[in-house]
């Protein structure tokens, strides 16, 4: 049983158990740095008013290019409004209403949170998803993407959505208007139409100022979170409320970026990819050298190293 | 390694159970046109939500696993340097080959710009920080490995071969339709055989390089599969999301491939009515509870370093699917344990398949029934999206017993007694008798 070739696999697995352990405790000592010079969007809860002129502008400027189109609620045989139900295919920014009570309510702002290590530029295999050192946008080229769907699985905010109903599908989600009303007007679309002044949009250090301020100035108003200074390593897209943020769907997340755990564990395995071929040089030295023993006139040889195993018969 | 130790399994093809399975097939097949047509959500429940389901789950994640009795048999004849297990390579390497090669159909079906798949051969497009990256760079590499790793069979074939069958197809044609023989077809088929006989040496030479790749490989995208999910670390269930999913996965595809191994010579011997491998199968067996013993310290290790022991014995929906696929990898193992119930046919099978299942649940988990991507979401393949998986395996079977039957897979029996044996078995319970090992008499 204990003969060398069954160490040696033993000492394979083992080490690669050693390499994951390695990769863990390193995961934790190093972190990645906050560009506050990108660009985002400050959403003030208790400022919107719930009009939904965000979407109907997002929908109008990005249509074309974004591939949107109107949703059709069941009541409305007509067709009059648009009236998705949840981010989708079609929509890339939606208002909804979180109600508890008659004195507790909230409206709440979705779009990509645009994040300063998004897991879904990790693990795009084919970089269709692409984060801009410059300004920090999250942005999806439809020419790259092979549809595989992991940024869905990866986003932790649910963001990136995809077209289930048409035969030439693809995902779906803000930009900024990185090609559209930021490129012409220099301002995402729906913070240009927003008129109860909810959505500020700016670059992220003049957005975590304001929105100290505004916590500093007017204390019993909000909670005392900026969601999405910290949450994922850090968004670009931030929010403030007076109700607690994962009432309003907006998930409790750790400060961690998921996308620098795994990462870490795969380039620890991987080591740069010496890894795989030192797996690879070690095994075709034990293949060969196992073929050499097992040379046409030693067949026997083969089968007296291993009689417990079996008896004479395979030949 | 030489050539005659496997021969053909002389038997009709066109059987009650290959028009069953091809019925599926076409089903699932037309099924898959639906899908080219209307778009993913005309024949699937998948969601934003869950954007994947049972195709990932089951014919890549799990269907691969599965299909790692090629690489598990690889590593044991060639890197612990079993030869006398040689013979059961092919038919191995053969449901591998189907396999990926239907894991990577599955993933075209699957995804939903796979006209864009050529970015993957594009290195300003490559991206090192995905796991899917790896997997479908490795998974595509390791497809034509396991077909250049097949090809003996064919090209031993291709130059012994009278091509008779051909013959017979091209009179009937000439006495149906008309048609001529095209001119010169002997010269042509006589240069196919040379090429055949050519080409085979010079593969033989190099073939143990492709081996050991296709050992390589496996190794890397088998633990990659478990990356893909690290990064869902909001939505895949504490039981499950840990940093050692690549390790995991890594030796849960180690004993499913050996199981399958077992359950693959088992059903096929029974189908076929050849005589049971028994003492191939129980030095296989032998292997297995090794393997799950360390991956289940790896699991309770892990947990009880996470504190999620509680978790595990909650007794919720999670917590369930948790002990069942524990129960099912470690009942199986236990069983392996005793020397006695290895060396019976039926035992080996019951553990084979319990560990089976269970390692094909753990992926399961993993990959759907652990993966909660918040309130609002459900996922339940939908009849078509099922069927599309269906037809795959169908396909899959279908050309298996198909191959077999036309080329040289299956090990060769080798004794009077064994062909005997072969001939007489009916009750399911036959073992070979192994007292008189010289007297060969190969079918021809």
């Amino acid at each position: 049983m204990g003969n060398p070739s069954r160490r040696q696999f033993l000492k394979i697995v083992g080490a690669g158990g050693a390499a994951l352990l390695a990769g863990r405790s390193a995961s934790a000592s190093e972190g990645h740095h906050i560009n506050n010079e990108t660009i985002g969007m400050l959403y003030d809860a208790t400022k919107c008013v719930g009009c939904k002129a965000c979407m109907s502008a997002c929908k109008r400027v990005n249509g074309d290019y974004g591939s949107l189109s109107y949703e059709q609620a069941k009541f409305d045989k007509d067709a009059l409004w648009d009236a998705p139900e949840d981010l989708s295919g079609n929509t890339r920014t939606l208002i909804k209403l979180f109600k508890e009570s008659e004195h507790e309510w909230s409206y709440v702002k979705y779009s990509c949170m645009h994040c300063q290590k998004p897991s879904c530029v990790s693990v795009c295999p084919v970089s269709a998803m692409t984060r801009d050192p410059e300004t920090g946008i999250v942005d999806y080229n439809k020419n790259a993407c092979i549809g595989c769907r992991y940024c869905q699985v990866a986003c932790a905010f649910n963001i990136p959505k995809f077209q289930w109903d048409k035969a030439i599908p693809q995902i779906v989600k803000c930009d900024m208007c990185k090609n559209t009303n930021l490129k012409t007007k220099g301002i995402p679309a729906c913070a240009e139409v927003c008129p109860a002044g909810a959505i500020m949009f700016g670059k992220r250090k003049d957005l975590l100022e304001e929105a100290d301020k505004r916590l500093r100035e007017t204390p019993g108003k909000y909670l005392n979170h900026i969601y999405g200074e910290k949450e994922v390593g850090g968004t670009n897209h931030l929010y403030l409320a007076a109700m607690q943020f994962n009432k309003l769907g907006l998930p409790v997340l750790k400060d961690e970026a998921p996308a620098e755990f795994s990462e870490k564990i795969q380039h620890t395995i991987y080591k740069g990819f010496i890894a795989p071929v030192a797996l690879y040089s070690t095994l075709c030295f034990i293949a060969v050298k196992n073929l050499k023993g097992n040379g046409d006139s030693h067949k026997d040889d083969a089968h007296k190293q291993d009689k417990g195993d079996m008896t004479d018969e395979s030949r | 390694m030489s050539h005659d130790e496997f021969q053909k399994h002389d038997a009709k093809i066109l059987t009650p159970s290959f028009m069953v399975l091809l019925a599926l097939t076409l089903i699932g097949f037309a099924l898959i046109a639906v899908r080219f047509i209307k778009g993913i959500g005309a024949v699937s429940n998948m969601s934003d939500g869950y954007p994947w389901g049972i195709w990932i789950t089951y014919d890549v994640a799990t269907g691969t696993a599965i299909a790692c009795g090629g690489y598990a048999m690889a590593i044991l004849i060639y890197i612990r340097n079993r030869m006398h297990y040689h013979p059961m390579i092919r038919s191995a390497i053969l449901t591998s080959m189907f396999g990926y090669g239907l894991a990577g159909f599955s993933v075209m079906v699957d995804v939903g710009r796979p006209w864009n798949s050529y970015n993957f051969f594009i290195p300003s497009k490559w991206q090192a920080n995905s796991a899917m990256f790896e997997v479908a760079l490795c998974v595509m590499a390791y497809t034509t490995v396991l077909l250049m790793e097949f090809l003996p069979a064919v090209l031993t074939t291709l130059e012994k071969t009278q091509w008779t069958t051909l013959q017979m197809l091209l009179d009937k044609l000439h006495r149906h339709t008309g048609i001529r023989r095209p001119e010169r077809l002997e010269e042509r088929l006589e240069s196919v055989k040379d090429v055949a006989a050519w080409l085979k040496p010079r593969l033989d030479k190099v073939l143990i390089f492709i081996i050991v790749l296709g050992i390589t490989l496996p190794t890397m995208h088998q633990s990659s599969l478990g990356s893909l999910l690290l990064i869902a670390s909001t939505k895949l269930h504490p039981l499950w999301h840990t940093g050692f999913l690549p390790l995991l996965f890594l030796i849960n595809c180690m004993y499913i491939g050996y199981s399958i191994a077992i359950l693959e010579s088992v059903i096929s011997c029974y189908a076929f009515k050849r005589p049971y491998e028994t003492k191939e199968l129980s030095g296989l067996a032998r292997i297995i509870p090794w393997l799950t013993v360390i991956w289940l310290s790896v699991v309770i290790g892990d947990l009880a370093w996470r504190g999620q022991l509680a978790t595990a014995l909650s007794f919720d929906f999670y917590s369930r699917f948790f002990l069942l696929e524990f129960c099912l990898i470690g009942g199986g193992s236990m069983l392996l344990f005793s020397g006695r119930k290895r060396e019976s046919v039926r035992w080996l099978f019951v553990s084979a398949a319990l560990i089976v299942l269970g390692g094909a649940l753990y992926r399961f988990n993993v990959y759907l029934i652990g993966f909660n991507p918040g309130k609002g979401w459900h996922y339940f393949p939908a009849l078509a999206e099922l069927l599309v998986t269906v037809g795959i395996v169908a396909f899959e079977i279908l050309g298996y017993q198909v191959l077999v039957k036309i080329l040289p897979v299956l090990p060769k029996l080798h004794t009077r007694q064994q062909l005997d044996a072969a001939q007489q078995h009916d009750d399911g319970h036959a073992t070979p008798n192994h007292d008189d090992g010289h007297t060969v008499a190969g079918k021809a």
